[in-house]
């Protein structure tokens, strides 16, 4: 699947990232295609937002090498958009091209916000505030997206409707995007291939060849879920006989899995 | 048990509850006529304090005479330009300070020092140093209103928030760019709270510096007043500092509603 001597939008080489005495990332692996989109998962703590801060350029490896493109964009989970500018000028901010309000208006329209573009971030809602933001990330033509849990904070409806948006955003605009998420079931409506990061180590990488446009419980999903659940340590919960999965097996994680596996098995 | 909850009042009556408004103009009104009454039965006496009523005839002759517009104008002149170089020195100090660590080191260090100092004790060495002309009492307001408004600028600075500081650094901001639109507006709220503070301490300082050989201004009716025990005429001069307090706060409030309309606060009020 890994055109291995294609260019590579995103190169990470042996990259080692050390906090003092705690090792955060510890020789990660990681090439990502043009176009490709890739799912982050992990527990708490595994190192994921540490190897996204390193190709976002926030951050430098301790060792080992990472080559990412200059044209490269974050969206946070917070949208981190300035109070004090409106929609539209959150937007054009600071972009170097000819008429920046008019692709501003543009890049706003594209994501449904053509009604707020005056609006001040503080009457924006959640979900209005973090398309503002993914605007502000596509106007400038990325050729890698970073997404840090951009949806954890939104309501299981406008994350739904958030998932619909990028998946058409990255279509139309095809850059390679490395979405870091909780959700295994995004992951997998989402992304073509799905990393899992332990202890600073990507602990395992599957490739999620589903047709697109995807949805829930489609032919090879539930396989591909265990496959996934398995892998970042989840065990004990896929079992559709009379005992009810145990309520105390979420962990530490906020992997919101065990209502939608039931309404799965139903 | 089951508790049925009811729709309460329409929506236009539940915005407007029942307002005790009023209340806040009666008191002051109740004490003005207690005092009104406790000098006409003479238990206040006119030495000790003057009553309203008298007060509020000499506050109409010294207007007709344009005595009191004379002084006021001088101190609003002194207060006017001491402000202008405090917020000249202060605001230039805490940008130094607040957007490089060198500028930290070598200017935050001394203004501390200096703040906690009482600026009435520079009073004898601004005379020795600045005569007694209009020199040393503009120099009091300056050295008084610098220290608000450098400690807020400079406070401002400091905590804008680090996420987007760092968003500006993603879309490639340049430093100008991010100190214009990021870490200024960003500030800018407590630097307002810091002109709130420096233009009350201005008018403070103000009553000191002008009772000291003056010949004009506020301070000086004042002093001249109290050779001569009219005590109608000293009230009317705190009256028209307490007047000049107001001033200056509906004129920050009004900026803020101006420069901060992007706060939650003000967004909802101004539809």
């Amino acid at each position: 699947m890994k055109a291995s001597h294609e260019e590579q939008t995103v190169s990470v080489r042996a990259a080692t990232r050390r906090f003092g005495s705690t090792t955060a990332l510890d020789g990660v692996e990681l090439s990502i295609a043009p176009g490709e989109f890739v799912a982050l998962l992990g527990r708490s703590g595994s190192g994921k937002s540490t190897l996204l801060r390193l190709m976002a350029g926030l951050d430098s490896p301790t060792t080992g090498e990472v080559r990412v493109p200059q044209e490269r964009m974050v969206v946070f989970q917070e949208p981190r958009l300035l109070p004090w500018k409106t929609a539209i000028q959150n937007v054009s901010l600071g972009l170097a091209r000819d008429n920046p309000l008019e692709h501003a208006r543009a890049a706003l329209a594209e994501v449904g916000l053509e009604h707020r573009l005056h609006a001040y971030p503080s009457t924006l809602s959640g979900g209005e505030a973090q398309r503002t933001a993914l605007a502000r990330a596509l106007v400038r033509d990325p050729k890698l997206l970073l997404l840090d849990e951009p949806f954890a904070a939104l309501d299981a409806l406008t994350r739904i409707r958030m998932h619909r948006l990028i998946e058409a955003l990255w279509v139309r605009h095809n850059p390679a995007v490395l979405l870091i998420t909780h959700d295994v079931d995004e992951a997998l409506l989402l992304a073509d291939r799905a990393l899992v990061l332990d202890k600073g180590r990507i602990a395992a990488a599957i490739e999620v060849d589903l047709v697109r446009p995807r949805e829930l419980g489609q032919p090879g999903f539930l396989g591909l879920r265990k496959r996934l659940l398995s892998a970042i340590g989840v065990h004990d919960l896929a079992l559709p006989d009379e005992t009810p999965p145990a309520r105390s097996a979420p962990t530490e994680n906020t992997l919101s899995i065990v209502p939608a596996l039931r309404r799965q098995l139903a | 048990m089951l508790q049925s909850i009811h729709p309460s009042a329409p929506a236009t009556t539940a915005v407007r509850r029942p307002s005790f408004a009023w209340l806040r103009v009666l008191s002051p009104l109740v004490l003005l006529a207690l005092w009104q009454i406790a000098s006409s039965t003479g238990l206040i006496s006119p030495r000790t304090l003057a009553a309203p009523s008298q007060v509020l005839a000499s506050f109409g002759s010294l207007l007709a005479s344009g005595e009191l517009e004379h002084h006021l104008l001088i101190s609003l002149g002194r207060a006017a330009r001491g402000l202008a170089f405090a917020i000249v020195l202060g605001g230039g100090l805490a940008l130094i300070a607040g957007l490089s660590r060198t500028g930290e080191y070598i200017i935050d260090a001394p203004i501390q020092m200096f703040r906690t100092l009482p600026v009435v004790a520079l009073v004898p060495l601004f005379i020795i140093w600045f005569g007694i002309g209009e020199l040393p009492k503009i120099a009091l307001v300056t050295v008084a209103a610098i220290f608000p408004i450098y400690l807020a600028l400079y406070a401002g600075i400091r905590g804008v928030d680090a996420n987007l500081i760092e968003l500006a650094g993603v879309i490639g901001l340049s430093r100008s760019a991010l100190i214009r639109h990021v870490i200024l507006p960003g500030a800018l709220p407590m630097a307002l709270v810091g002109l709130r503070y420096s233009l009350a301490i201005s008018l403070v300082i103000l009553v000191i510096a002008e009772q000291v050989n003056a010949t004009s201004g506020i301070g000086y009716l004042i002093s001249d007043a109290r050779d001569f025990m009219r005590t109608d005429v000293i009230v009317v001069g705190l009256l028209v500092y307490a007047l000049l307090g107001l001033t200056v706060d509906v004129l920050v409030r009004w900026l803020e509603r101006r420069l901060l309309a992007w706060r939650p606060s003000f967004v909802e009020a101004t539809p």
